[in-house]
């Protein structure tokens, strides 16, 4: 069944092999010439491109592999490039350094520079708990607003960037709320009367018995930060509690939970990660985002 | 007096020495169920503890049954193990699908399929389970199932090993539930492909020195003087894989009894390794293998002579010969030497022509036969694959061109690339093939309804269409603003932006694998009702489908 002599196919008039495997048959086709044409020329392109680049390893006898005529290496031109891009990035970084933070705002081309270099930082380092374009979430202040806890100059902004919140760093910005329910300072009732006064403060609709239970105990335990009027104190970090804005969430829940314990959020100190220029630059960016003192 | 007389007719070597190595596994599982060190390889033991206790129970049933049917009779085909490699390929088919959608929609609407308190449901077990299961669990049981089948009817004998052939297909199944469960309890040993960690290796590479010793045993005892080229494609697809797959996973478990293991290789050597196996991987289990499918049910559908024989034997020998070298184009830009770089560049652009052979020669067979494009969707449903796989087969050559490469590498490019390749070649040649088998093996007259094939294949070629365009969109999107600077030399997106811009993409590309695993539903039930006997109306009358043994000469 299977050797046959070889047969001509009646379609093709192509002979087959002779070979037979269940039923299926073998043309005798001869390779396309086309196909011939192009995996010759793709080995030919190769042995070509072998010569003129780095492309076998060492042989006996050899100092590493071979290096090709044009002598190519990713290595050196990266380095190259890095080398390249760091001369410019210190070239501008100097310009930035050189003025003061308020003339950059003024001199048109610094600042565009400036915004370009802070964009670029932020968006690959901050957005990712700030968010893009500084519009923040729940625990990570929005930038893009005019509430600053630590102060929204220039320079309070830079600071915060070098150094960092609770990050650990020599001159972090560091402040801790007590933790009045986990501690013990303050009884859950106590804390309820206080979550209904701060509902208040803020333009909340709260029980007034409360409001009024609660007064004395936030003027003995909260105002020393928050202040007799609860409109915080920046050089504390301690947050207005008469706006609309809130970091962990203004609900009855949120607040309770707050006051219970801190929530102590930490931001990283940048310098470690930053040359002077890049935090300028960002700070000039946080600053143009909307509320830049 | 009959059940003595079928004891004995039904001891024979195979059966015992498979009831020897499940005997093995029970006390190697119950050992590891004692004294496991971490809840994970626990948990495997008991499955290794229960999975032979099953078979061995499972065996010994079948060995005290009065049936007295010959056992593995020299003179039929052995279509048990086929039959089951089809429903195993078109079950795990679904299971990988419908994982690749879920994990699709998490990266469409993370906030929204990201479920915290499962940790198993996080993309990061999710993702290996779905390229697992669509290369290892429905890949693998399509070439299992098909090289079972075609080994014996182009040797005209039946399989050999008796019982070891189901050892085979059951042992490849353990293997992937362990890989399966062990991705969603967090065991994995990083390497991409080759996640499972040394314990399920080791099982592997039992079960797959079984299918290569079934395999060459059938073609020793042929009875044709030649071998057929689909089995030259199948081998090559069994050595290779049994080579790479001990290689890649060398490893020092870190204890006996726990499933933690360390590596033999560290650093670019790893790399090189990894992407050694990795893209050898997908030239022999995925090109050569299903290449092999290719060769044997296009020319037996079409009723054709394979096109050309010694385009047959040049492509493969090139294609063997230059696919085991290009590896190194994964890595282009690393810490892998430029000249590795170079060499796995060059040996890609080589290997444009002999992925091309076995295109040429899959679409060449239909001359003769074009007007069965139009009255037969599985032969059409087989010329796509090969027309997916031409595309995709010039694709990676161009991709591994280091310029192109510095632009697709690491984007959704390469996701497009492979899914051409997967959902188009792998799927299609795969889907054609299973079509096929079913009619033959439950020996129908036809289908039970090719307007159905007809539904399947549109809606499945939509959905790669959708898949793999707006993956290339998104690609070169990502790729181009990865590398946008603006004015002042700063990068001008940063890496979130870029994400943002993919959204529409993403969702494209869900409903693209939507569509194709829907496609798989529609032919699950056509399949299940063309083995049932249903068969159409219009067809009732002249319907003969007696399901018969076929003598195998």
């Amino acid at each position: 069944m299977t050797d046959h002599s070889p047969e001509v196919d009646p379609h093709s008039g192509v002979e087959t092999t002779g070979h037979e495997w269940d039923g299926i048959k073998e043309l005798n086709n001869p390779l396309p010439r086309w196909w011939r044409f192009i995996f010759w020329g793709s080995v030919v392109f190769s042995i070509v491109y072998w010569v003129l680049m780095p492309a076998w390893p060492a042989l006996p006898g050899m100092q590493g592999n071979t290096r090709g005529v044009w002598e190519h290496s990713d290595r050196g031109n990266v380095a190259v490039a890095v080398a390249e891009a760091r001369a410019e990035r210190s070239a501008l970084g100097s310009q930035l350094m050189a003025r003061d933070v308020g003339e950059i705002l003024k001199d048109h081309e610094l600042s565009q520079l400036a915004l370009s270099l802070g964009e670029s930082a932020f968006g690959d380092n901050c957005a990712t708990c700030h968010g893009s374009g500084g519009r923040g979430a729940k625990g990570y202040p929005r930038l893009a607003d005019d509430v600053w806890l630590w102060g929204g100059s220039l320079g309070d902004i830079e600071f915060t960037i070098r150094h960092g919140i609770r990050s650990g760093a020599e001159q972090a910005r560091t402040t801790d709320m007590p933790a009045f329910g986990r501690d013990g300072f303050l009884q859950p009732d106590q804390i309820s009367d206080l979550v209904e006064y701060v509902t208040s403060r803020s333009g909340g609709a709260a029980d007034p018995a409360a409001v009024v239970r609660a007064e004395p105990v936030f003027q003995k335990e909260c105002s020393s930060c928050h202040g007799v009027d609860a409109r915080g104190d920046r050089t504390k970090g301690a947050p207005n509690l008469t706006d609309a804005d809130w970091l962990y969430g203004g609900d009855r829940a949120s607040i309770r939970r707050t006051i219970f314990g801190p929530r102590g959020g930490v931001m990283p100190a940048w310098q470690e990660r930053f040359d002077d220029a890049t935090i300028r630059a960002l700070a000039v960016y946080v600053h143009s985002l909307g509320g830049g003192e | 007096m009959a059940a003595e007389t079928s004891r004995t007719a039904r001891l024979d070597p195979s059966s015992a020495t498979v009831g020897m190595v499940l005997l093995l596994v029970i006390v190697l599982g119950f050992a590891g169920a004692a004294s496991a060190t971490d809840a994970g390889f626990a948990a495997h033991s008991w499955m290794f503890l229960i999975a032979g206790v099953v078979g061995f129970a499972a065996l010994l049933g079948w060995h005290e049954s009065g049936d007295k049917t010959p056992t593995f009779d020299k003179a039929y085909y052995e279509e048990g193990v086929v039959k089951a490699g089809i429903v195993a390929t078109m079950f795990w088919g679904v299971a990988g699908f419908l994982v690749g959608l879920v994990i699709a929609l998490q990266l469409t609407w993370p906030n929204f399929f990201y479920f915290p308190d499962f940790p198993w449901t996080n993309f990061g077990r999710l993702r290996p389970l779905h390229t697992s299961a669509v290369i290892f669990a429905f890949g693998g049981n399509a070439l299992i199932a098909t090289s079972f089948y075609v080994v014996q009817r182009t040797c005209r004998t039946r399989l050999a090993g008796g019982m070891w052939p189901w050892f085979v297909f059951w042992g490849y199944q353990l293997f992937i539930a362990v890989a399966a469960t062990g991705y969603l309890m967090g065991i994995t040993q990083g390497k991409e492909y080759a996640e499972p960690e040394w314990y399920a290796d080791l099982w592997l590479t039992v079960v797959w020195v079984a299918y290569l010793g079934v395999f060459l045993a059938t073609i020793l005892r042929r009875k044709e003087p030649h071998i057929y080229v689909a089995n030259w494609f199948y081998l090559a697809f069994i050595v290779t894989i049994a080579m790479l797959h001990i290689v890649n996973n060398i490893s020092l478990p870190a204890s006996a009894v726990g499933a933690k293991s360390y590596s033999l290789f560290s650093g670019v050597q790893s790399a090189l390794i990894q992407w050694w196996y990795g893209h050898n991987a997908v030239g022999f289990f995925l090109t050569a293998g299903f290449l092999a499918m290719m060769y044997y049910f296009i020319p037996k559908r079409v009723e054709r002579p394979v096109w050309s024989y010694r385009l047959s034997i040049v492509h493969f020998w090139s294609l063997i010969f230059i696919y085991i070298w290009a590896g190194p184009h994964h890595l282009h830009y690393t810490a892998l030497p430029q000249w590795a770089q170079t060499l796995g560049m060059t040996f890609s652009l080589m290997l444009w022509m002999p992925s091309w052979g076995g295109m040429i020669n899959g679409l060449m067979t239909l001359s003769g036969a074009w007007d069965k494009l139009r009255t037969d969707p599985v032969v059409r449903m087989l010329v796509v694959s090969v027309a997916f796989y031409g595309m995709s087969t010039f694709e990676g050559p161009l991709m591994s061109v280091r310029e192109v490469n510095a632009l697709s590498h690491y984007t959704d490019w390469g996701i497009g690339h492979v899914h051409s390749g997967a959902l188009g070649w792998v799927g299609f040649v795969t889907f054609g093939s299973m079509y096929c088998l079913t009619q033959w093996v439950w020996k129908r007259p036809k289908l039970y309804s090719n307007a159905l094939v007809e539904w399947h294949f549109w809606i499945a070629t939509l959905g790669i269409v959708l898949y793999i365009c707006s993956m290339w969109v998104s690609g070169i999107m990502e790729g181009l603003m990865w590398r946008a600077y603006n004015d002042f030399g700063f990068l001008e997106y940063s890496f979130v932006e870029t994400v943002s811009a993919k959204h529409i993409s993403y969702i494209i590309r869900a409903l693209g694998g939507g569509l194709f695993l829907l496609g798989a539903l529609i032919m699950i039930y056509n399949l299940v009702r063309t083995a049932r006997g249903d068969v159409p109306v219009e067809d009732r009358n002249r319907a003969s489908a007696a399901p018969t043994l076929q003598h195998a000469e």
